[in-house]
This record gives structure tokens, C-alpha cells and sequence, in this order.
């Protein structure tokens, strides 16, 4: 069990995600540089990156990253047994790391291909939430066994240690994508383990997360209400599963999301036209134990799709940049900057309301079909 | 687990980052590229003591706390040109100093500024001039959120933020003094989008060109009657603007002064004054 500090650190989160448009895939050496530039928003407690368009061939296959802590083999067992039982395992194997990357007791990680083999009751789930039901047995059931990445063409990389030495232990740089993410930690409220370092990740949802959420308890018990159980000691665990059930198995668009997660003040809807009264109060009515209280800046990701998104108020900062096919997002301008000195655009959005980045159609179906 | 101060881990002593500053007689050029934020304020001090009064500062990206650490007796003030995107806390706690940007800045612009004057070719952050107590700031473009949080004055120090563009929300929060310009320059409809302007104000005046709803304001502000000394106020704030960044922008000061300005005063000095007394 992870015992937290009990001393308080009070400082910020780094985010940095950089997307290329038109689905072209670039290594991890830019998101390294750019966290380089605000290595003072972190204390060494978390690193982690997450890669979209990662494994093109086995694209076809939900990839499983799973962090065996202490290197238990009964927990490695155990894994390989229930994937054996519940997946084809078209292919698996540890995860490299450099051995002399500056990290201190990394944990096993392993990684599998699979493809799901539904029995039962089961055979009602579609792929997807059989995937979830499945990371959720493991991150519940096996002792030292926890799924930190489960989509397709796409998986996270995080441990205990500046981003700089994560990606150094993963080999960031030999790994390429279309969309990159990327945090630096201070953790506050919860310890620094190498399950608790974002990004979070359920199949190919991403969220990395500078700031606290206050309303934690109430949002836990509500996505408990739909199978979502929250294992990993962080607040930021929920973000990933509330944007999983409203826009995965919800169908609603990140502009609809925003306005539930971050919803306007009721003073400032007290002054919109009728329908959009009407519609701000069903949202905050229908889903008001969704409201995420606190200070919170997010960039998300899942296949096709980038986005930024602050509370209403933005207590946590938020920078966006343009240039050409790349959207950059950022908690400061300058680690943009660092590697695109020279952007079309850069702007601040104000809280509530999302930045949002879409790969063209195109090359949508080049990476997810 | 190990704990590192990323702020102090690996800076360098003065005479290893001396190779980065190139000082002729009062004018020091520093290569800020691979410097670390207290070693860019550190060598900063090192250029003025061995006698440079003007520091040029090339590619900036992210140090932190730029001149925060020259405070010198009265009387040594310097100029700091800086290209590229400074960090935050710019100019925090200000002496005296001269500050100008060619470029973005970031969150806390002239944060508990003292004195001196920080002018931006670009936009800055949030919290630009939180409880600043003197001197004046130059925005060309917007800022952030929570500009002015409690910004302060007392006697005749009373410090002036002029921003050339709008504001994001919570304008002037618990603003205690100084004077806040915002010119609205670059509003497309004419409305700023900014709420909760003035919210838990206690003194100081916002001028404000441009559109807002009542709607828009906190509850602790009032609207009032320009008056005479506002304008003349106003005339010397707006051509010291357009004396900055007439070149870049188009600006016309009897344009600007020839439309409303709406004036921001604080209802109460003590809006919370009831709240914890029976």
C-alpha cells in the first residue's frame, strides 16, 4: 500500500499535448523538449506522456499496458491467466526500458495485444465496455496489477520521476504518433506513486490534469453508478471516466461535455436567450453530480480528437498555439514556444470553453480504420 | 522517494554563466538560451554591479521572476529589453526598473510591482498586476483572467494599468486602489466578454472603453459620471499608450477619447465588513 506524505507541496501541474491534423506521426522529441521547458512546474513526483497512432501494426487489437507493482509474479500470473481466459492474446511483451534512466524502483510493465472473447452474459457487451468491465476486474481484483492504458493504436507511458526521466526510462523518442500528451506532477492531496503519475486512460481516453478536484466523492459515486471504479489514490481517475460514459457510450460532443463538466454560473444563465436557458439548466439539472468543483485544467485525448478544457472560472492556466496542421496546447506559452517558435495564432480560451482539435476525415481512417 | 527543488538543482555559479552576458560600457547583451531561471536573474545583477544600466535579454522562454532580484539603493535604475516570451511573475516586485517586452508574457505580469514600468509589445497571462502598489504596466494587446486582483495604492503612489485590448473575467477583484485602463481596442462587436468586473472592489477606479451589461459587473462596483480631471487623466494615459505602440498598432488618440468610457468605482470600502460582525 502507498502511504501518502504527510507534508504538502504547494505548486502546479505541467500539461503540454501537441496534435497534428492531418494524422501524421512524429516522434516523442518535441513533448520531451517542450516539458523540459517548464521542468520547475513538476518536483520529480510524476511524469508521463500518452501516444495516439502508437502500435499501426496491430491496430485491429486493444492494447493493455499494465504496471505489475513490486515485479509480483503471483500479480503477473494472475494477469496473464484472466487475459488468457477472457482475450485472444494475438501477442505480448515486457515493455523496454533503459536501465539507467534516472528513476528509482520502477515497476514491471508489460504489454499485450488482445482481442476479445466474450462468453455468456457477456456476449451482450460490445467490445468496448467488455474491455472496461475486464480493466476494472484487474485493477479491483489482482493485488499489484494495474492497467494504466487499454485502447487501440494508442498507449500511455508514466512512472515516478521528471517527464524528462520517464521518457528517458520508456525510450519516449523511438516511439511515434499523431497526437502526443504529456504532464509533469506536484502532487498535493494524494502520493506520488507510478500508478497516481498521469496520464489516466480507459480503452483510448486520455486525461492529463494540473489542479484538485474538490468534488471527487460525489463524481466517484456517480460513475460507480455505471461500472467506473476508481482505483488509482488520484482525483484526476474520474476526468478519465466521465469523459469516457458522456462522450463514448453517450454520443455527446466535447461542446455539450464542457458545458457539464464546467457548466456556467446560474447568474450568468439568468441572462441567456430562452434556449439556451433551457438547455444550461437541463444540463446542470440531469447531470449535476458530473459538475467538477475545484481548480482543473485538462487536455484530453482519444483517437481523432485533442482537447483543452479549464473550469469555469480558470483557476489553472491554459495556452493554445497554431501552426499549419499542428494545435498545440499548453500551460504556458513559452513551452510552445521552445519548439515551435513561430506559430500562426495563440490564444487563451476562456474557462468553460474548449479548445478543441479534429484530425481531417481523411486521415482519420488512415489511423483508425 | 526522492524530493527535488527543480528551481535550485543544477543553477551555476556566476562565473560558469558569465559567458553568456557580453557587457560594453552601460549596455549588457545576455544569450538567455540555456539559462535557467535564477541563473538569468543572477546574472542579471551581475551585469548591473559590474555597471551595466541597460540589459538586453535575447531568447527568453519561460525564466520566471525576470528582475525581481535587482533592488539596489535609490538611484540605480535600469532599462531590461527582453525578445522572446518571458515566464511568470514578470517583474514581480519591481524597483524602479524599466521592463519592455517584444513579445508575449505570461501569468503575473508585475505581481506586488513596487515601482518602475513594464510595457508589453504582445499579450500577457492572468493575474497581470496582482497587488501591485506603484509604478505602471503597458499591455498591447488582452489579458487574462483576475487582472488587478487587489491591486493597492496609498498617498501618492498610486499605481496605472493600461491595457490596449479586453479582459477575461474577474477585472479588478478586490481591487483596493490604483487606477486600471482597459481600451477595448481590439473588441470585434465592440462588447467585452469579461464578467464579474469589479467583484469585492473596495477602492481604486477602472475606466473602461466598450461595451458590458450591468449583468456583468460585480455587485461591490457602481457606474458614475466621468468628470473633468478623468478625461484630462485619461488624455495623458492614452498618449502615453500610443507613444508606446502607435508604431505596431493603429491608434488615434482623439479617436479613443472621442468614445464613451465608463467609470468603475467601488460602492463601499468594506463590502465584508458585516459578514463575520453581529
Amino acid at each position: 500500500m502507498i502511504k501518502p506524505r504527510d507534508d504538502k507541496d504547494f505548486q502546479a501541474c505541467g500539461l503540454f499535448g501537441v496534435m497534428d491534423r492531418s494524422g501524421e506521426r512524429f516522434n516523442g522529441k518535441m513533448v520531451v523538449e517542450a516539458m523540459k521547458n517548464m521542468h520547475v512546474r513538476g518536483n520529480g513526483l510524476g511524469g508521463g506522456f500518452a501516444v495516439y497512432g502508437l502500435y499501426p501494426e496491430y491496430k485491429d487489437y486493444y492494447c493493455l499496458h499494465v504496471m505489475i507493482q513490486d515485479w509480483n509474479e503471483d500479480a503477473k500470473r494472475e494477469v496473464d491467466k484472466f487475459l488468457d481466459a477472457n482475450f485472444d492474446i494475438v501477442h505480448d511483451e515486457e515493455i523496454p526500458t533503459n536501465e539507467d534512466a534516472n528513476v528509482v524502483n520502477p515497476p514491471l510493465f508489460w504489454r499485450y495485444f488482445v482481442y476479445p472473447q466474450k462468453k455468456g452474459d457477456d456476449k451482450r457487451l460490445s467490445d468496448d465496455d467488455y474491455v472496461i468491465k475486464k480493466v476494472m476486474y484487474i485493477n479491483t481484483k489482482i493485488k499489484d496489477a494495474y492497467v494504466i492504458s487499454s485502447g487501440k493504436n494508442m498507449g500511455v507511458f508514466k512512472g515516478v520521476g521528471f517527464p524528462e526521466d520517464i521518457a528517458e526510462f520508456f525510450m519516449i523518442e523511438k516511439y511515434k504518433g499523431y497526437i502526443w500528451t504529456a504532464h509533469s506532477r506536484f502532487p498535493t492531496n494524494t502520493p506520488g506513486w507510478w500508478g497516481g503519475a498521469h496520464p489516466f486512460c480507459i480503452l483510448d481516453w486520455t486525461v492529463v490534469h494540473n489542479g484538485e478536484i474538490s468534488s471527487y466523492g460525489t463524481n466517484k459515486r456517480y460513475l460507480e453508478m455505471f461500472g467506473y471504479y476508481c482505483t488509482l489514490q488520484t482525483d484526476t481517475e474520474v476526468m478519465a471516466y466521465a469523459f469516457d460514459l458522456l462522450m463514448r457510450r453517450q454520443k455527446l460532443p466535447i461542446e455539450i461535455v464542457a458545458k457539464i463538466l464546467a457548466p456556467p454560473m446560474w447568474d450568468i444563465i439568468d441572462h441567456m436567450d430562452e434556449k439556451r436557458k433551457k438547455l444550461y439548466t437541463t444540463l446542470r439539472m440531469v447531470y449535476a453530480p458530473l459538475l467538477i468543483n475545484g481548480p482543473w485544467t485538462v487536455i484530453v485525448a482519444h483517437h481523432g480528437e485533442m482537447f483543452g478544457l479549464t473550469d469555469r472560472i480558470r483557476l489553472r492556466p491554459i495556452t493554445a498555439g497554431e501552426k499549419g496542421d499542428l494545435l498545440f496546447l499548453s500551460s504556458e506559452e513559452s513551452a510552445i514556444r521552445a519548439v515551435c517558435p513561430n506559430l500562426d495564432r495563440v490564444w487563451t480560451p476562456h474557462g468553460g470553453e474548449p479548445v478543441i482539435g479534429r484530425i481531417n476525415e481523411k486521415a482519420l481512417k488512415k489511423v483508425v480504420e | 522517494m526522492r524530493f527535488v527543488d527543480s528551481y535550485l538543482e543544477g543553477v551555476r555559479k556566476i562565473d560558469e554563466i558569465i559567458k553568456y552576458a557580453k557587457i560594453e560600457g552601460e549596455v549588457a547583451e545576455i544569450d538567455a538560451r540555456d539559462l535557467r531561471h535564477k541563473e538569468l536573474n543572477d546574472l542579471m545583477r551581475e551585469c548591473v554591479l559590474r555597471g551595466a544600466r541597460k540589459l538586453i535579454l535575447k531568447n527568453v522562454c519561460g525564466q520566471r521572476y525576470i528582475g525581481t532580484r535587482l533592488f539596489f539603493n535609490p538611484g540605480v535604475n535600469v532599462e531590461i529589453v527582453i525578445y522572446g516570451t518571458p515566464g511568470n511573475d514578470l517583474g514581480a516586485f519591481l524597483s524602479g526598473h524599466r521592463i519592455i517586452v517584444y513579445g508575449n508574457a505570461q501569468d503575473g505580469v508585475g505581481n506586488t510591482m513596487d515601482s518602475g514600468e513594464i510595457i508589453v509589445h504582445g499579450r500577457a497571462g492572468d493575474v497581470v498586476a496582482m497587488a501591485m502598489r506603484g509604478g505602471k504596466i503597458f499591455i498591447r494587446d488582452s489579458v487574462g483572467y483576475r487582472t488587478a486582483i487587489h491591486m493597492k495604492e496609498y498617498k501618492e503612489r498610486i499605481p496605472l494599468l493600461v491595457i490596449g485590448g479586453t479582459a477575461q473575467d474577474f477585472l479588478g477583484e478586490y481591487m483596493a486602489g490604483g487606477r486600471v485602463v482597459l481600451l477595448g481596442l481590439n473588441l470585434k462587436n465592440g462588447k467585452h466578454k469579461s464578467h464579474y468586473i469589479g467583484t469585492g472592489m473596495h477602492g481604486g477606479i477602472i475606466y473602461l472603453r466598450g461595451k458590458v451589461e450591468d449583468y456583468q459587473l460585480g455587485k461591490e462596483v457602481g457606474v458614475v459620471d466621468m468628470e473633468q480631471e478623468d478625461w484630462k487623466f485619461l488624455e495623458k494615459v492614452v498618449e502615453e499608450f500610443c507613444g508606446h505602440f502607435g508604431n505596431e498598432i493603429k491608434v488615434d488618440k482623439d479617436e479613443i477619447l472621442g468614445e464613451k468610457f465608463m467609470k468603475l468605482i467601488p460602492v463601499t470600502k468594506r463590502p465584508y465588513g458585516k459578514i463575520y460582525a453581529y
